[in-house]
């Protein structure tokens, strides 16, 4: 017997299965599916955007408002001049139309590499519960942009903070259809606490997490 | 495997007993804070058990639902009944891809089958990068003492003299240059391998994908740079929606190390799409029985509600004062205590139902309120019926109950044995020795009794 068929028929056997209860689970896992019952959440509070930055600088990103996505490019050169780091980072095809060369910062729209020192994402949206952006993978938007460089500039529109997770899962849905390959949730800068529990930032991923927020896009 | 001698062992150990100490302060103290912060933990601790166990009711039904997902988005999905078929499994999918190097993300399935020693005997350089399981395996291999703290045994001194003798480069003091130089050696490695291999902390029956939880960021550059991906994960593992996700990382994360959420936690379907720029190309998933199926519907299915986040462990005064190793497998602390005699034999492990205290402490912290002292008296149960405790045991109760089924016999029996006991602690409130069972006062005193036994009082106060 191939494995799949021992373990399922064994689970099926310390479940009682005949084919009667075996169709009435499937109809109860369609119906669970269906119903999507969000469980109990934290409070979150009215001004989304104040518990976004409040919950993301606890975790370590920094984060810097504009009021429009033309002042993004001057405000990341700016950053970028205060932490010492050259102005050239890769960026994601999704952000690269914005004016970064007349603001002094060389960008290159394509997938990262481990010599990239900058890298400039925008996300699908943002969650105010936890201060965490949530990045989809797509041809526009490369996992490993906001993975490999030592700083990750994210571009985020007020616009597009909501509440918890449960309401950035409605949006995939609503705006994407399916799940793209990666969804990552990033919550400040990549840390380790395995030596002698001490925490310390910059583990594999990025050092630094600057928040660029956007009021009007 | 010995729980004993090793924990004498552990007690012995002074540095182990002052990093031991730190729990406490730490993972402790950082969990009571994030739960304070919510009002409503205890309804969500309900909420998540009720989740694991709708899922644990009709797990067939479940799997097969993960399967057909994960399989329309172009993942292949595996099955495994133990170890030895979940390294045939890597070792097929490796020589298939033409891999030589594997950087691995923490599993603890790849510790039940012994993986990365599977994979080196096949010529294929498995390279851990969590730092934690990274700095055991370049330490000949040494074993974690800790689910989500694998080094929690070590000081950072140990780590500096282990760095510079097997880095060869010079011998850092701070945590923070340790940590970089580890970064750059394990950079290497992510551009390199040709294949990831991950654990997965949750796998999504309604869109086939896996949700993968750390802090680091290695658990992304497993899953994200090399051609293939290969995610290794027990059964019990699946969870229904996206839904019950949000819900069981709110109790995970918090449970785990007080975080509201880990700093990274990746939702991986399928494999790469076409026009994306990064990406595997080829995605596993190798789902593992390993003594899983066999609890399904006994009373232990509520150990397969464990989402691993190691609170039992942390808040476990056994494991606070011995450590993880003394438990001689792949889990330590009461859930170990729990999964180990389960998976591989309670007559191998024959200790582990007794290494606690049954005070329940990692009843009350457990996120999806497994009644951990409950499983473990249902254990030290099954060691009496199956007569594996020692000789002198059995036959010492096989008197007790003799004598306790003759009422005049009991009474004689406790008023001699009071009297000689009052007479032993000469005036005293304990005894501090008893000559019988030397090793039980060894620790403690045996508190003396009053001279008369509850029978008397009883029968006085009724006339």
């Amino acid at each position: 017997m191939n494995a799949r068929e021992d373990i399922l028929g064994r689970i099926a056997a310390r479940l009682n299965r005949s084919p009667e209860n075996a169709a009435r689970a499937r109809e109860r896992i369609r119906e669970w599916i269906d119903a999507r019952r969000a469980g109990p959440r934290p409070e979150v509070g009215d001004d989304l955007a104040a518990n976004f930055v409040r919950r993301a600088c606890a975790l370590s990103s920094t984060v810097e408002t504009v009021g429009r996505l033309d002042e993004v490019p001057p405000a990341v050169a700016r950053y970028l001049a205060g932490i010492a780091v050259a102005p050239a980072a890769v960026c994601t095809p999704q952000v690269a139309e914005l004016a970064w060369a007349g603001a002094g910062v060389r960008v290159e729209a394509r997938a990262a590499r481990d010599e990239d020192l900058v890298g400039i994402t925008g996300c699908f949206c943002a969650i105010a519960d936890t201060g965490t952006l949530m990045l989809c993978s797509s041809r526009a938007s490369p996992a490993a942009v906001s993975l490999l460089p030592e700083t990750h500039v994210a571009i985020v529109p007020v616009s597009h903070i909501v509440p918890f997770m449960e309401e950035a899962w409605a949006l995939v849905r609503r705006e994407l259809g399916a799940l793209p390959r990666a969804v990552n949730f990033v919550s400040g800068p990549s840390r380790t606490g395995d030596i002698e529990q001490t925490i310390v930032l910059g583990a594999h991923g990025p050092y630094r997490v600057h928040i660029v927020l956007v009021r009007e896009v | 495997m010995d729980f004993k001698a090793r924990a004498q062992a552990s007690l012995a150990d002074a540095g182990l007993q002052s990093k031991l100490a730190s729990i406490k302060g730490k993972f402790v103290d950082m969990r009571a804070a994030a739960v304070r912060e919510l009002p409503n933990f205890e309804a969500m601790r309900e909420a998540g058990s009720g989740v694991r166990d709708a899922v644990l009711g009709d797990l067939d039904v479940w799997l097969e639902e993960f399967e057909r997902n994960a399989t329309a988005r172009g993942a292949t999905v595996l099955w495994a009944r133990d170890g030895a078929e979940i390294c045939r499994h890597v070792i097929e999918i490796a020589r298939r891809h033409g891999v030589t190097k594997a950087t691995k993300s923490k599993s603890m399935l790849s510790e039940e089958a012994d993986l990365n020693a599977a994979l080196t005997a096949a010529g294929i350089q498995p390279v851990e990068t969590d730092l934690g399981e990274y700095i055991l395996q370049i330490n000949d291999n040494e074993a974690p003492s800790h689910i989500i703290a694998p080094v929690m045994h070590k000081t950072k001194d140990e780590v500096s003299d282990l760095f510079a003798r097997v880095h060869q480069r010079p011998r850092k003091t701070e945590i923070t240059e340790m940590a970089r130089e580890a970064r750059e050696m394990l950079r290497a490695h992510f551009v390199s391998a040709q294949m990831g291999i991950s654990g997965g902390n949750f796998l999504i029956a309604e869109t086939g994908s896996a949700a993968l939880v750390t802090n680091e960021g290695n658990g992304r550059m497993v899953t994200t740079l090399p051609r293939v991906h290969v995610v290794i994960t027990g059964i019990e593992k699946v969870i229904p929606t996206l839904e019950d996700l949000c819900l069981l990382l709110r109790l995970l994360t918090r449970s785990a190390t007080g975080q509201t959420i880990s700093n990274y936690v990746s939702v991986l379907t399928g494999a790469r799409a076409a026009g994306e720029l990064d990406g595997p190309e080829h995605t596993y998933f190798i789902l593992v029985d390993n003594g899983r199926a066999g609890l399904v519907g006994t009373d232990f299915a509520l150990m397969l509600r464990c989402i691993r986040c190691g609170a039992c462990m942390n808040h476990c005064p056994v494991y606070q004062a011995v450590g993880g190793h003394a438990y001689g497998w792949v889990y330590p602390g009461p859930m170990g205590s729990v999964l180990t005699p389960l998976f591989v034999g309670i007559e191998k492990a024959l200790d582990l139902p007794y290494a606690n205290t049954l005070c329940n402490q990692c009843g009350v912290v457990c996120p999806v309120k497994i009644p951990l002292p409950e499983l473990l008296r249902k254990l030290r149960e099954r060691e009496v019926e199956r007569r594996l405790r020692p000789l002198a045991e059995r036959l010492a109760l096989k008197l007790w109950a003799w004598v306790a089924a003759r009422p005049a016999l009991y009474a004689a029996g406790t008023k001699l044995a009071v009297r000689y006991l009052r007479w032993l602690a000469r005036g005293r409130t304990t005894i501090p020795v008893l000559a019988a069972v030397p090793a039980w006062t060894e620790g403690r005193d045996f508190p003396a009794p009053e001279g008369r036994t509850f029978r008397e009082l009883y029968a006085e106060g009724r006339s």
